[in-house]
């Protein structure tokens, strides 16, 4: 169905209202928006995710690079209301291109513009698929007993299992998963895995875990994209599934867990929708590494550091993670999940995951 | 042994046959001096025996044995001093006549170890009588007792060139000279009797030659080509930086000539004659003077004999000293004089007049440095001139210069080049007190590279220092090396401090600019961009940015421009006869127009006064607007108010420079916070 932009357009026009407003009164033009730092997050109790706090970062053209930016805001949100009128919408890379033709307002890299329209989202609320800007990010596989109805290119609804409708590869989730776009129809299942790796992914359908142990495998093909999270965020809400996450130990590994659960902080503005609260993190923890003796790689500089900041990081705050943080530095390790294969492929769907799904509570003994 | 021992021994046959004399003999200049000594009377002293064995020698056979200390102690740097000896024979016979120097420098290699040098010039010539005396007699001149600043002053110079070459390869140097052009020139082929000290006419003969007159003077000698012709391009090059009047040839062995053009039409200022200053005089000359002068009475001795000595000065020493000014100085006695001479130290008595001095100008070694330095395209060139000093009664004065930047290496100590009385100092360096001082001032806050803030910086930077006296102290007589006399290091350090701190002041203009620059860029190309955009977006009229840009620049911006127009004179006639064209010379030469902006980017209007620096030398010309003061070294405006975002411009005129230079200005503002203003200093006083 055709969606409204209206709120959208006059979201965007106050910027530049901002804008005109404040060289008409003579001052220098600024934008302020909220600073999207670690230590602007805060946790809102009536959402259950972390958003961001009270502290803004003001970008005004008092400086050459201030000055710069308000330009490229300004060419930007002017391409966005054509887009709208023009019923088409763009990558953020192809955005980065089109720049080369907006003279002084050219971005300089990739990464300039996609910041910028973030900054864009932080400041106006809305997302960026309302400013008809899509990503180049991967959706997730997804193999398990579920069949879902998509509305296709040619403006038509396709219903598609799984299990039964895919390939090896699995079903792969689009960058739109609102509910215009992908609805959820049967689902048999009892929870949700949700693995970083690949090759744990492969590993656990070749021993066919989504039939006998009755889960949904979700690939999040390493630090998830909004629709992954998103579509995770639907199914746990919409069908009451768990969602439980299976990645490697390390820090960016138990950051990819934060995302999911808490929200990122590049994105906390629009936490509610993309953030599971309920998701519970299943392994690879440090703990496991002690009791499953694991084969073990030395944690580096980086790793280290990585790990102090997540005891700063408010959203590791709890007894959980302190816990297992502090032990992982105390152990100067970390593991993949991988490594399971130690003893044996069929390790993990015989022993580790029927005995960590026991702990949680997912199975009877 | 002497030659005419076998003469003389007729007769001290005779006399020694009667044992009871000690003979002693000895040649002078002017016959034979024979003494006897009864042997009977006096005892048998070993000091006898030993006192016959002593005997005067020449001063020739004292430079042949002693080459090293007169600059030949090896063949390549006998080939550098013969050339130098060569070059400021030439360049002085020039300035004492008037003459701009056209010198003409060439060097064959005839074998493996020897090498012929030709020096030419458009001097004045030498009468052929005197040829001998100043081309093959040492110690003989015409500038000793001078008080004055010059290039040679032992008189050994090219005399010594002749007897090298004639040392090492026995062959006569040969001097051409042309005193008058309708008179034809003298070939002279010359030796030098070493034992005599005098020269030696081989042969003569009458030759035509082009010129109107001058000097060619031709010496074959032991010299290392190979080695040394490089430093005898870099002396030449040197030369001409410090002489931006001569004009210099030079052709080496392969024929490549290379040519240092002259940069300036005018003669250095002679340096004028002063007398002796007391702080330099030492006691055994004090007596000595005293003997010689025409003065009766004390007073008047110390008044003319001396300079800086009016007659307080004079009464004041001899009160000082406790003697009466009437005394005859041909009557003191040596205590009496002791007296006098400590009594000078405690007198203070003014420096010396500088008329003595030949400085060369801060315009000319700017100019000369440019012009050298073209190919390297340097950043920017800075000279400084410490006024006249003295160090032991003896005046000097020191000038500096830095060339920085362009294609100099960024990785290797500074060059430096040294200048004593317009000679480059090209060896010894490390002993040189140009160096040591250099050395002693820590260059790395004026962006050089300097480990532990000692030592000869590294840097792309040429070093140039000029030390002119009327007495270079030198560390050896081969005078590659200025002596570390304390008052010499103190004014090098204070000169390379004045220059350090001019580049940095223009290092720091610089920088300010470029981040004024950027805001600039701001408010001209991106705000009205952005006043566009969202104008065209809410559809409403763009709005007007006067106050926006005050707000952001917050500054004074004051920029200038240099330009230089070539301006045809009206032509002069030299001659009445109104036929003669080449009588009429253009007199044409550079104008210097520089254009000043003045913008007001600051909330308020603003009122303050204006300083525009210029070189001493130029004249101004027109200056717009009316300015409030003109001096012969800056030019005043007291500026009316000037609104927010307006600007008014300013102009002005310099006459009798060169193109290039003066290519920037040197602005300072008065009454207004410096802070607030970019692109002009504030003004601290004349």
């Amino acid at each position: 169905m055709p969606r409204d932009y209206s709120g959208v357009i006059s979201k965007i026009d106050s910027i530049a209202a901002k804008v005109y407003a404040d060289l008409e009164q003579a001052e220098i033009p600024a934008l302020q928006l909220s600073t999207r730092t670690k230590a602007n997050i805060r946790f809102d109790d009536d959402l259950n995710v972390w958003k961001y706090g009270k502290n803004k970062t003001e970008r005004a053209a008092s400086s050459l690079d201030g000055a710069y930016m308000l330009l490229r805001t300004m060419y930007l949100v002017d391409f966005i209301k054509d887009m709208i009128k023009e019923k088409k919408s763009s990558t953020l890379r192809e955005t980065y291109y089109i720049s080369e033709g907006w003279n002084l307002a050219k971005f300089a890299s990739q990464n300039e513009s996609d910041l910028l329209a973030e900054d864009l989202e932080v400041i106006t609320g809305c997302m960026r698929e309302d400013f008809k800007l899509r990503p180049e990010e991967d959706g997730a596989r997804v193999i398990g007993n579920l069949v879902v109805e998509e509305m296709t290119r040619n403006n038509t609804k396709k219903k598609i299992h799984c299990q039964d409708d895919v390939g090896d590869a699995g079903y792969g989730i689009p960058y739109n998963v609102e509910k215009e776009k992908l609805t959820f129809k049967q689902v048999d299942a009892d929870f949700i895995v949700a693995i970083e790796t690949g090759g744990m992914f492969d590993r656990l359908v070749e021993n066919g875990f989504d039939t006998d142990s009755r889960a949904i495998l979700v690939h999040l093909k390493g630090q998830p994209a909004r629709s992954t999270r998103r579509f995770i965020k639907r199914l746990n809400e919409e069908k009451k599934l768990p969602v439980l996450v299976f990645t490697d130990c390390d820090p960016w590994s138990f950051r990819i867990f934060g995302s999911i659960a808490y929200g990122a902080i590049k994105t906390a503005h629009i936490s509610e929708y993309l953030a599971t609260p309920a998701a519970q993190y299943l392994g690879v923890t440090p703990s496991d590494i002690e009791n499953y003796k694991l084969p073990t790689d030395t944690l580096t500089s980086e790793d280290i550091a990585a790990l102090k900041s997540e005891l700063d990081d408010p959203r590791f705050q709890d007894q959980f993670w302190k816990h297992e943080i502090k032990l992982q530095l105390s152990l100067g390790k970390k593991s993949e999940q991988q490594a399971l294969a130690k003893y044996g492929l069929d390790y993990v769907t015989d022993t580790y995951l029927p005995e960590k799904l026991v702990e949680m509570g997912m199975l009877k003994k | 042994m002497y030659s005419t021992y076998l003469y003389d021994l007729k007769i001290s046959d005779f006399i020694s046959s009667c044992n009871n004399f000690i003979i002693d003999f000895s040649i002078t200049d002017t016959g034979c001096d024979i003494t006897l000594q009864r042997r009977d009377i006096l005892p048998e002293a070993i000091a006898y025996e030993l006192a016959k064995k002593q005997k005067e020698i020449s001063v020739a056979e004292f430079f042949e044995r002693n080459k090293h200390i007169l600059g030949f102690g090896n063949p390549t740097r006998a080939l550098i001093t013969s050339v130098k000896e060569g070059v400021d024979n030439a360049l002085d016979a020039c300035e004492e006549s008037g003459i701009l120097p056209d010198v003409f420098i060439q060097l064959k290699n005839i074998s493996e170890e020897e090498c012929v040098i030709i020096v030419e010039d458009n001097g004045p010539g030498i009468i052929k009588q005197q040829i001998p005396h100043v081309f093959a007699r040492l110690l003989y001149g015409s500038r000793f007792h001078a008080v004055r600043q010059s290039r040679g002053q032992q008189g050994i110079g090219i005399s010594a060139v002749v007897l090298y070459g004639q040392l090492t390869t026995g062959k006569h140097a040969k001097i051409i000279s042309k005193i008058q052009e309708n008179q034809p020139a003298v070939l002279v082929e010359l030796a030098i009797d070493t034992n005599k000290n005098r020269g030696e006419v081989q042969h003569q003969e009458i030759l035509h030659w082009d010129k109107p007159s001058g000097t060619r003077i031709e010496v074959c000698l032991k010299a290392d080509y190979k080695r040394g012709k490089r430093f005898v391009y870099e002396y030449l090059q040197s030369t001409s930086i410090v002489n931006p009047h001569a004009r210099l040839v030079y052709k080496e062995a392969d024929g490549t000539e290379h040519v240092f053009e002259r940069t300036t039409d005018i003669l250095p200022k002679k340096s004028e004659e002063i007398k002796p200053h007391p702080y330099g005089v030492e006691l055994g000359t004090l007596i000595k003077m005293s003997k010689e002068t025409n003065a009766r009475k004390l007073a008047s001795f110390l008044k003319h004999e001396f300079s800086s000595m009016g007659d307080r000065t004079a009464n004041a020493v001899c009160d000082e000293a406790k003697l009466d000014r009437n005394l005859n100085p041909a009557d003191m006695s040596r205590e009496q004089f002791l007296a006098l001479y400590q009594a000078f130290k405690r007198v203070k008595i003014m420096t010396p007049p500088t008329e003595c001095l030949s400085p060369i100008g801060e315009t000319l070694i700017r100019r000369s440095l440019k012009s050298e330095t073209q190919e390297i395209s340097p950043e920017f060139i800075f000279t400084a001139s410490r006024p006249a000093s003295v160090y032991s009664g003896n005046p000097f004065q020191v000038e500096v210069g830095i060339v920085y930047g362009g294609n100099l290496p960024k990785d290797k100590p500074v060059k430096i080049l040294r200048f004593a009385n317009r000679i480059p100092l090209l060896f010894q360096q490390g002993d040189c007190a140009v160096t040591t001082a250099i050395a002693s001032i820590d260059w790395r806050r004026y962006g050089l590279d300097q480990p532990s803030g000692t030592g000869v910086p590294i840097g792309p930077a040429i070093f140039l220092t000029h030390v002119a006296s009327t007495q270079i102290p030198y560390t050896s007589e081969s005078k590659e090396a200025i002596a570390d006399v304390e008052e010499i290091e103190n004014e090098i350090k204070l000169a390379f401090r004045e220059v350090a701190r001019k580049v940095q002041m223009h290092i720091n203009k610089k920088v300010r600019r470029v981040k004024t620059r950027e805001k600039f860029d701001l408010i001209t190309k991106i705000l009205p961009e952005i006043a566009k955009k969202s104008a065209h977006m809410l559809n409403k009229p763009v709005p007007s940015l006067e106050k926006v840009i005050t707000r952001i620049m917050d500054v004074v911006w004051i920029e200038d421009v240099v330009e230089y127009e070539k301006v045809r004179g009206k032509p002069v006639q030299t001659k009445l006869n109104v036929t003669d064209t080449k009588a009429q010379t253009d007199s044409g030469g550079w104008i210097a127009k520089s254009t000043i902006m003045v913008v007001n980017y600051k909330g308020k209007p603003q009122k303050f006064n204006l300083y525009a620096l210029f070189p001493k030398n130029a004249v101004v010309g027109e200056v717009k607007p009316k300015p409030t003061k003109v001096t012969d070294t800056y030019i005043k405006w007291s500026l009316d108010s000037i609104n927010p975002t307006k600007k008014i411009d300013l102009f002005f005129e310099l006459a009798g420079l060169n193109k290039g230079d003066f290519d920037e200005n040197d602005l300072y503002v008065q009454n207004i916070n410096p802070t607030y203003v970019i692109g002009a200093d504030k003004w601290e006083g004349e």
